[in-house]
């Protein structure tokens, strides 16, 4: 018996093994012919390079002119995640706190975005209207919108938790709405409000269709898009393009390994209560 | 003090802005131009006439082309959420079952769901590459040939579908753990007393407690699968031909064509879709909270 159950044991170690090794090979193939020469990345396989070729990154970082896609990913994330966190943190607040009849039809509303499919061709007419087709703030605004529901909902579970009489003692020592929720609410939100961040710059530092519409101009493109047209320009220069997804993948990567908590809390808290 | 004074209404204003004008807003001129002849052939927009209002829709319900975006959209949406449920599940009980490196393993499993599809997608292409590609390279040493995986418009879409799932099935199998662990050991300990095998304890322990989430995972799986555009477009775009057209790389294309009409009657049949999913989800959901 015990025995049969040390086999099963070594079993399912093997499995988990196998399964992970099937799940990263295609990175590790990534990485190893990032470092090659043209010729020897152009047969794909996973043979260590006979030379580190340290010098791709170099050429990579220059023909794809990477550092302009990276500054622009960087404002994209950045901005919409701060706007976003700020507007919807405000909104769960108020509507977690008086849940008035009105309040509770808007939160239903916004709550369904989540589901709730974008319509890019008539957005674009909207973004026509309002003049901000092809620029970097309709992108960070349009990023900015995408993130709401989601944050509402989440903040809104939050804020649940934290007991109204902090509010009434607060106004009672004559603090004003805004002072209350800056001063008061808003540190004691952290744990959410860093879940909601770090998911909306992970979000936003991947998504590509929102600049695959709106973005005519290649200056503007964020990293992930750029990797896309590197591609089409150099797809016979496997190493290169490897280089380019290293390069674009690694702020996920870290951002991943630094808040895998977070992450992980987030993705799941919606789901499983 | 009075609630509403307390919570004044203009907190909301930032999020109602954004969220009103940049998805509320779209989404309804959307059911309008969807009865109109918008194109980018003309500067002018007409009205279908009421005799011919719902041409656009008949279209998408009559056109090969359409069919096929739809009927690709829900394969797609079928077999991913199935598959995602099913391997998502069986990893959950597996791994969270004494196993040395458990976290090691659980990171693995979960790097790609945090890459950019489109980066998942140009991996893919190369491993996937006929010639000279890791899978075939591997198969070869078997002495099979393999096929070629996104260019034969037999396979082409089923091979996006396995990317797709190789993709993100951790996710999946990360919202089973959360649940796993929170179902109570002394269940188990009681099965075990009564001398439960390791199924009768999934069958009729585990399966009945996971229910909820399995629920929620085949929601999301769901409203992913509809919604996907990414995997699709940084595999095949859509092709060979329209063998891999979904319903959101179509809107993309007849976007392209400058067939806005189309693009935005295919998005409205989404968003009615959608909408209705997402209804009975959150009426579901918050049902769940009142019990609470």
């Amino acid at each position: 018996m015990r025995s049969r159950k040390a086999i099963g044991t070594i079993g399912v170690n093997i499995f988990a093994w196998v399964l992970s090794l099937i799940l990263i090979t295609p990175l590790i193939l990534i990485l190893v012919n990032s470092f090659k020469t043209s010729t020897a990345a152009a047969e794909m396989n996973l043979a260590l390079p006979e030379v580190f070729q340290f010098s791709n990154y170099l050429t990579v970082i220059e023909k794809g002119r990477l550092g302009v896609s990276f500054v622009n990913s960087l404002i994209y994330s950045v901005f919409s995640v701060t706007l976003a966190t700020l507007t919807s943190s405000m909104a769960a607040y108020v509507l977690s706190r008086n849940r008035c009849k009105a309040n509770k039809i808007i939160y239903f509303i916004i709550v369904l975005g989540i589901t709730m499919p974008i319509n890019f061709v008539a957005l674009m007419k909207v973004m026509q209207i309002l003049q901000i087709v092809n620029t970097k703030i309709g992108i960070i605004l349009l990023y900015s919108a995408m993130q709401i529901p989601f944050n509402v909902f989440l903040i809104h579970s939050f804020i649940g938790k934290i007991p109204r009489d902090i509010d009434e003692a607060a106004t009672i020592d004559g603090a004003s709405p805004l002072r209350l929720f800056f001063l008061i609410i808003l540190p004691l939100l952290k744990p959410v409000l860093v879940t909601v961040m770090v998911l909306g710059f992970l979000g936003t530092w991947n998504e590509f269709v929102l600049p695959l519409y709106y973005l005519a101009h290649s200056a503007n493109y964020p990293m992930v898009l750029s990797v896309y047209n590197f591609f089409g320009r150099y797809w016979m220069d496997w190493n290169l393009v490897c280089g380019n997804i290293v390069l674009t993948s690694l702020p996920v990567i870290i951002v991943y390994l630094l808040g895998q908590r977070y992450i992980v809390s987030g993705m799941t808290l919606g789901a499983v209560k | 003090m009075k609630t509403s004074k307390m919570y004044p209404a203009y907190f909301l204003i930032g999020s109602l802005l954004l969220f009103g004008v940049f998805c509320i807003l779209p989404s309804i001129l959307g059911i309008g131009y969807s009865f109109t002849d918008w194109s980018a052939y003309s500067d002018e927009v007409n009205f279908l006439g009421f005799g011919h209002m719902f041409d656009n829709y008949l279209k998408a319900f009559s056109d090969e082309k359409y069919i096929g975006y739809l009927g690709n959209t829900l394969l797609f949406t079928f077999v991913t959420t199935i598959v995602k449920n099913v391997v998502g599940l069986a990893l959950a009980v597996l791994l969270i079952r004494r196993i040395k490196l458990l976290n090691f393993h659980r990171a693995v499993l979960f790097i790609p769901a945090v890459l950019s599809a489109l980066v998942v997608g140009l991996i893919f292409r190369s491993v996937l590459n006929p010639e000279v590609g890791l899978l075939n390279s591997f198969l070869r040493q078997l002495g099979i040939e393999g096929p070629q995986w996104l260019t034969n418009p037999d396979i082409a879409l089923w091979s996006v579908m396995a990317v797709d799932i190789w993709k993100g099935m951790g996710y999946i199998m990360t919202i089973f753990i959360a649940g796993l662990m929170s179902i109570s050991p002394t269940y188990y300990e009681a099965a075990d007393i009564d001398g439960a095998g390791g199924w009768q304890k999934f069958r009729w322990i585990t399966l009945p407690m996971i229910m909820p989430v399995l629920v929620v995972t085949t929601v999301i799986n769901v409203i992913y699968g509809l919604k996907v555009f990414d995997i699709v477009y940084a595999l095949t775009g859509g092709g060979p031909g329209y063998a891999t057209e979904v319903l959101y790389t179509g809107i993309f294309r007849e976007f392209g064509y400058g067939n806005f009409a189309m693009g935005t009657t295919l998005s409205t049949i989404m968003f009615v879709v959608m909408i209705i999913v997402g209804y009975f989800l959150i009426r579901s959901m918050s049902r769940s909270e009142v019990e609470e």
